[in-house]
C-alpha cells in the first residue's frame, strides 16, 4: 500500500469536482490517512477551468501538489486533462471524462477544440482511463451524478478498499441522493476494470 | 474513522475557533477568501453574526461590541481592509474591553482579486500584532491567542490568513465553548475612547508600550516556535511558506513566526547566530526581512525567492538548488477557459446592449467584472468596490461640456450599498450626468450568495429590512430612476438610449435575480430550443457568449445538402441542460429560430 501520493482533480467550474473531492478525501482520511485539500472559490469558479488538489500521507505539510508530483489526475473534461500536464510526470494515472465542454472561444467559432487532445498525455508514458462519465450519468438516471461517476473509476488506483468510499457515500450523500450516487460510483467502477 | 466533523477548511476552523473562545458579535463583508467565515459562524448558537454593508461598517461594529466588553470578531478580505483602514489605525489607540480581533484574509496569486496587497503591512502601519497561521488547526488556535492578546495587552490584534488557509481542508480538533472573562455592560472610559488631540497624545504613548511588551511576550510564546536540526542553513518563515519550506527542506533547521509582527528579536538574533546562512521564505513583500535585516542581521530572501505570486514548495526548492525536483512537462498550447457569467445571468443583456453603444464603461467588483471578457467586451475600467461612479462622474469632468453621454457606470446591487451610494451623491451634489446602471440581481453572488441590504434577509436567511434602491436614488436627488428587464435586450436598449441621453443624473436599475439563487435552481425545467429550420447562422444569439449556445459549424457543401442557404456557415444550438431559461436569446433572434419549451 502506497503510503503516501498526490491527487490532482480538474474540470470546468459547476462540475461538481469539489464534492468527487470530498468524497475522496474522506475515504483517506476514514483509512487513517491525514489529507490536505486546497480548491478556489470566488471568480475562479464561474465556469472556468478549476481544480481541486488532494494530498495524503502520515502527515501533509503543503497543500499544493508540485509540478511533475501529481501521481493521479481526475479530469472531468477532455481538454482539461492536458491543460495541466505540467503536474504529471511519466507513469502517473489519468482517468479522463471523455466529455467535451466547449469554451467560450470554441462555441463561437473563434478557435477549434484540439483533436487527439489525449495523445499529449499517452506520449509522456503517462497512463489514461477513458471514461465516458455523462452517459454513464444517464444511464442511472441523473446527470448531476457525473463527479461521483469519476470517483468511482478513480477508486481502483486508491490505496484503500473500495468499501470505504461507498461507507462515505451512505454517510454523506443527503438520503433522497444517496441510491443513484451509489450507483454511479459502481458505474464508474465498472467502467474503468 | 476519524470524525468527519474535524476536517475542515480554515475558514471553518476560524469560525468554530470564534465560537470557542466566546465570541459575542461578528460583522463582516463578504469577499474571496474570507466570506465563509461568516456563513459558518451564523450557524452557531450564541453568537451573534451579521453582513455589514461594507468592512468599514464591520470593524466599527466589532469596535462598538469591544467597547462595550464583548468579544468582537470583523472579517474581511485583504483589500477590505483599506476600507475599514481609518478606524483600524484609531482603534488602535483606544483599544477595547473585549477582545478585538480583525481577519485578513489575502489573496497572492490573486485567484480571485484585483491586487495582491500583504496586509502584513498593516499591522507594522497600524502598530497592531498579526497572528499568522500556516493551516487550519493552526487558525483556530490562533484565534483564541488572539482573543487573549487582545484582552492581555488593550488591541486589535490581526489574524491574517491567505487563502491557501482559508480554502484548505485539514484536520481540526474541536473543543469546547469557553466563558469569557468579562461579560458586556457600559462602562465610560472617555480618556480611552474619545480620540480628541489631548486623549489620543496619551494613548500614542500607550501604543508604543503595548507594543514593546508584545515584543517580549512573543520572545517566549508558544506561537513562535525554533524546530532544531540541520544548521547549514536555517530558514525564518510564516503563514503558508512555512510548509513549503517543511516539504522542500524537512531536515533544515527552521524559525517559524506565528506572529509576524512584532517581531522577537532576541529570538531571530539567537537563531541566526546558530545557522551558517539565514534564508527567509515569505510570500508577498519582504516584510519580516526588511525588518531581520534592519536588527542588521545578515540573510537572503527576496534574491532568490519571488515577491509576486504564491510560493510552492517547488518555487522554494528551486529557489536554493536551481534544476532540483526532476522533469517538468510544457504547458500544451490550448483554448483558454476563461471564467464567464452562468447561462441565464441577467448581466449578459447589460453587456451585450453596452457592447454595442460604443461608450466607456466605468465597471466595479463583482461577477459583472467578467463583462470585460469576449465576446462582449464592454468594460473600460476596474478599480475597486464602488469606484464605478466617481471615475464615471471624473471622466466627465475631465471631458468638458456634452460629454455626459459618452461614459456610464455599472456596478452591483450589493457594491453600490458598499461605497457606491457615496458616489452617486457626489455625482448629483456636483453636478454631472453620466447614466449609472444598478445590476440588481437581489444578492451578493460572486462570494456565492449572500444577502445584502437590499435583498429582504440576514445572514442567517431570515427576513430583514430591504432597502428600496429606487427610492434611495430618489432621495439623494435623483430624478430619473428607470427599472429594466435585463433578459429583454431590445426594450433595454432603448431605456439605455433615452436614460444616458438625458443632461441630468440618471440611474437605470437593471433587476433580475440571479440564476444561482437556490430557489430558481429548483424551478420546474424550461428551456430554449433552437428551431434550426429557422436558423439562418447570422450569429446574433452566438454573440451574447452564452455558456448554453454553441456555434455548429457545416463542413463543406453541408448548407446545401441540409436544404439552407448556400452561404450559410452553421447554425447555433442551445444545450438545454445549461439553458437557465432567460430568453435573452430569443428577444435577439429575428427569425423566429429559438422558442421555448418544457425540457
Amino acid at each position: 500500500m502506497k503510503n503516501q501520493g498526490n491527487i490532482l482533480f480538474s474540470g470546468v467550474g459547476g462540475q461538481g469536482i469539489l464534492l468527487a473531492s470530498e468524497i475522496t478525501a474522506y475515504s483517506l482520511l476514514a483509512a487513517g490517512f491525514d489529507a490536505k485539500k486546497s480548491e478556489v472559490h470566488g471568480m475562479a469558479q464561474r465556469g472556468g477551468s478549476v481544480t481541486a488538489q488532494l494530498r495524503y500521507g502520515s502527515k501533509v505539510y503543503s497543500p499544493l501538489i508540485e509540478p511533475g508530483k501529481a501521481d493521479i489526475l481526475v479530469a472531468f473534461e477532455m481538454m482539461e486533462a492536458a491543460r495541466y500536464l505540467p503536474y504529471l510526470h511519466r507513469g502517473s494515472q489519468v482517468i479522463v471524462n471523455t466529455q467535451k465542454i466547449l469554451p467560450p472561444a470554441v462555441a463561437t467559432g473563434q478557435a477549434v477544440y484540439p483533436e487527439n487532445v489525449l495523445d499529449l498525455l499517452k506520449e509522456r508514458e503517462i497512463s489514461v482511463v477513458k471514461v465516458d462519465a455523462l452517459e454513464l450519468a444517464r444511464e442511472v438516471g441523473e446527470v448531476r451524478t457525473v463527479n461521483v461517476v469519476m470517483v468511482g473509476a478513480m477508486s481502483a488506483f486508491l490505496p484503500i478498499d473500495p468499501s470505504v468510499c461507498i461507507e462515505v457515500i451512505e454517510q454523506r450523500v443527503p438520503e433522497r441522493f444517496r441510491q443513484v450516487n451509489l450507483q454511479a460510483f459502481a458505474a464508474g467502477q465498472k467502467a474503468s476494470q | 474513522m476519524k470524525a468527519p466533523t474535524t476536517w475542515m477548511s480554515g475558514n471553518e476552523a476560524i469560525a468554530l475557533g470564534a465560537y470557542e473562545a466566546g465570541v459575542h458579535v461578528a460583522s463582516g463583508y463578504p469577499g474571496t477568501p474570507s466570506t465563509e467565515i461568516m456563513e459558518n459562524l451564523s450557524r452557531y448558537e450564541g453568537v451573534y453574526t451579521e453582513w455589514a454593508p461594507n468592512e468599514k461598517v464591520a470593524l466599527e461594529v466589532a469596535i462598538g461590541a469591544s467597547f462595550a466588553g464583548g468579544r468582537a470578531l470583523a472579517t474581511m478580505k485583504h483589500v477590505g481592509v483599506n476600507v475599514a483602514a481609518d478606524p483600524l489605525f484609531t482603534a488602535s489607540y483606544t483599544g477595547g474591553r473585549g477582545g478585538l480581533v480583525i481577519i485578513s484574509a489575502d489573496d497572492p496569486e490573486m485567484h480571485s482579486s484585483q491586487n495582491e496587497q500583504d496586509n502584513r503591512n498593516y499591522a507594522f502601519a497600524a502598530k497592531v500584532p498579526m497572528l499568522e497561521p500556516s493551516e487550519p488547526a493552526e487558525a483556530k488556535e490562533y484565534l483564541k491567542i488572539a482573543y487573549q492578546l487582545s484582552e492581555e495587552l488593550d488591541t486589535p490584534v490581526f489574524l491574517r490568513i491567505t487563502t491557501r488557509i482559508a480554502h484548505v481542508k485539514g484536520i481540526v480538533e474541536k473543543g469546547e465553548r469557553a466563558a469569557t472573562p468579562i461579560s458586556p455592560d457600559i462602562e465610560k472610559m472617555p480618556g480611552k475612547f474619545v480620540m480628541l488631540p489631548a486623549n489620543a497624545r496619551k494613548r500614542r504613548v500607550a501604543v508604543e508600550e503595548r507594543l514593546e511588551k508584545c515584543k517580549e511576550i512573543a520572545e517566549t510564546a508558544s506561537f513562535n516556535t525554533v524546530e532544531k536540526g540541520d544548521t547549514t542553513r536555517g530558514f525564518i518563515t510564516s503563514g503558508v511558506s512555512y510548509l513549503y519550506v517543511k516539504e522542500a527542506f524537512p531536515d533544515a533547521a527552521v524559525l517559524k513566526l506565528g506572529m509576524c509582527w512584532p517581531l522577537p528579536e532576541k529570538m531571530i538574533r539567537q537563531f541566526s547566530e546558530s545557522v551558517d546562512e539565514l534564508v527567509i521564505v515569505e510570500e508577498l513583500d519582504p516584510f519580516l526581512e526588511t525588518h531581520i535585516k534592519a536588527m542588521g542581521i545578515a540573510c537572503r530572501g527576496k534574491e532568490i525567492i519571488p515577491n509576486q505570486g504564491e510560493l510552492n514548495t517547488a518555487i522554494v526548492r528551486r529557489a536554493l538548488e536551481p534544476g532540483s525536483g526532476g522533469e517538468i512537462f510544457e504547458t500544451p498550447e490550448l483554448p483558454m477557459r476563461p471564467p464567464n457569467m452562468c447561462a441565464g445571468c441577467p448581466h449578459r443583456g447589460i453587456f451585450f446592449n453596452l457592447s454595442r453603444m460604443k461608450l466607456f464603461v466605468s465597471g466595479d467588483i463583482g461577477c459583472y467584472t467578467l463583462g470585460f471578457l469576449p465576446p462582449l467586451s464592454a468594460m473600460d475600467s476596474t478599480v475597486c468596490m464602488g469606484a464605478a461612479v466617481p471615475i464615471a462622474h471624473g471622466m466627465v469632468k475631465a471631458l468638458g461640456e456634452g460629454s455626459h453621454d459618452k461614459v456610464v457606470s455599472v456596478l452591483g446591487d450589493s457594491t453600490f450599498i458598499h461605497s457606491g451610494i457615496t458616489g452617486l451623491i457626489n455625482t448629483v451634489y456636483n453636478d454631472s450626468a453620466a447614466t449609472l446602471i444598478i445590476l440588481d440581481n437581489r444578492i451578493t453572488a460572486m462570494t456565492g450568495q449572500q444577502h445584502n441590504p437590499t435583498s429582504g434577509a440576514n445572514i442567517k436567511g431570515e427576513a430583514a429590512n430591504a432597502i428600496d434602491l429606487e427610492a434611495l436614488c430618489r432621495a439623494v436627488g435623483v430624478k430619473h430612476v428607470y427599472v429594466v428587464d435585463p433578459h429583454d435586450v431590445p426594450e433595454t436598449r432603448k431605456v439605455l438610449k433615452e436614460a444616458i441621453a438625458l443632461e441630468e443624473p440618471s440611474v437605470v436599475i437593471s433587476r433580475a435575480p440571479c440564476v444561482l439563487l437556490p430557489e430558481l435552481k429548483e424551478k420546474t425545467p424550461v428551456s430554449y430550443f433552437t428551431n434550426q429550420d429557422n436558423c439562418v447562422g447570422c450569429m446574433s444569439c452566438i454573440r451574447l457568449g452564452c455558456p448554453a449556445i454553441s456555434w455548429i459549424p457545416f463542413a463543406e457543401g453541408e448548407a446545401e445538402r441540409r436544404g439552407y442557404k448556400k452561404k450559410q456557415k452553421g447554425l447555433s444550438k442551445i444545450d438545454e441542460i445549461q439553458c437557465n431559461d432567460c430568453g435573452q436569446c430569443a428577444s435577439l433572434c429575428k427569425f423566429n429560430a429559438i422558442t421555448r419549451g418544457e425540457g
